[in-house]
């Protein structure tokens, strides 16, 4: 069951990240974030269903993409806890989903490759929105972090509060030694330079944290995920099997 | 914040020969921020594959109380080419 585990991994990243981006929507500082932010919303929930439905084909016991977004418990969502993280104000919100799309974007170029045609698929698509997520999440960063004095400090604050979150990126996880999904760990070289062109840019210094967190693989969440997931998870257990 | 915040016009071009078209406008600080809003408000749906903005106050507007010597020629039915024999041969043109 590794590709079931790994996928699931991935799956709960989108969702959890999709559903706190989600939560700018009506709240953004001017209309047209307010339209940005919930079409990047849609995209990363858009793969986590992708992630999902295959995730419960490969399972083969009848769980759909809803019952494994829906039916789960905080322990058992296994997301980094990167894309957990509070939406804290717009510095951290465009911080975290640079760090996340970084990331992803070498990953599913990577995954264009896979011996796997349904990851291959879902890589084809994905890869697109990462790099607009890039783009556009780094030019809020360039004009926050070489803006105002509060922007940028609110800019140094989000590093210094997201950098023990960054390591966790490139553990292996449940993917390791699959050939269907490439290796976390080898990415780093592309998403330290990706960043650094950026914080160049922006003024900012990245900062190392000597004491990492990680356990979101292992279910082991900060306080936030519970309330997020009772949230989020409210309609469907209320009504559950519920369509549109 | 919008109040600080430029304002652009944006057009769109639908597809490769046709003109770009005047959809509306937006705020943005610059203008890479104005393309990438123009990107998430104005192209959600596939309208276009080109996409121009300009800032508002780039543009020069006609004032609406020369409506009259803009706007109205009069009875120059003239300016019509309407007073052809099209030959039937030239088909459509």
């Amino acid at each position: 069951m590794a590709l079931f585990d790994a996928l699931l991994e991935l799956a709960d990243d989108h969702l959890v990240l999709g559903h706190r981006v989600s939560e700018w929507c009506g709240h953004a500082p001017m209309l047209e974030e307010d339209l940005a932010m919930p079409n990047m919303a849609l995209d990363v929930i858009g793969t986590a269903r992708n992630l999902y439905d295959y995730a419960g084909k490969v399972e083969g016991k009848g769980r759909d993409e809803d019952d494994l977004a829906y039916l789960r418990g905080e322990r058992e969502y296994r997301n980094l806890l990167l894309v957990e993280r509070p939406n804290e104000d717009f510095a951290h919100t465009m911080l975290r989903q640079l760090y996340f799309a970084a990331f992803m974007h070498p990953y599913w170029t990577a995954a264009l490759e896979s011996p796997d045609e349904t990851v291959r698929g879902i890589a084809g698509k994905a890869v697109k929105e990462m790099a607009y997520h890039i783009r556009h999440t780094g030019e809020w960063v360039i004009r926050l972090g070489d803006g105002t004095e509060e922007s940028a400090r609110r800019m140094r604050d989000a590093v210094t509060a997201l950098a023990i979150y960054v390591d966790e990126l490139f553990e292996e996880g449940a993917g390791e030694g699959l050939d269907a999904l490439p290796d976390r760990a080898a990415l780093r070289p592309e998403w330290e330079a990706t960043i650094k062109r950026i914080f160049d840019e922006a003024g900012l210094e990245q900062v190392t944290s000597p004491f990492p967190q990680s356990g979101g693989r292992d279910g082991r969440h900060g306080e936030g995920l519970g309330h997020m997931l009772a949230e989020m998870q409210s309609v469907h257990r209320a009504h559950p099997g519920a369509t549109w | 914040m919008s109040g600080e915040v430029p304002l652009w016009e944006v057009f769109i071009r639908p597809r490769n020969g046709l003109a770009h078209k005047h959809v509306g406008s937006l705020h943005a600080t610059d203008e890479v921020m104005a393309l990438q809003a123009a990107r998430d408000v104005y192209t959600r749906r596939g309208e276009g594959n080109s996409i121009w903005v300009v800032p508002s106050k780039a543009i020069t507007a006609s004032d609406p109380d020369q409506a009259g010597e803009n706007f109205e020629p009069g009875e120059k039915i003239y300016r019509h080419p309407t007073f052809y024999e099209i030959p039937d041969e030239v088909g459509h043109m």
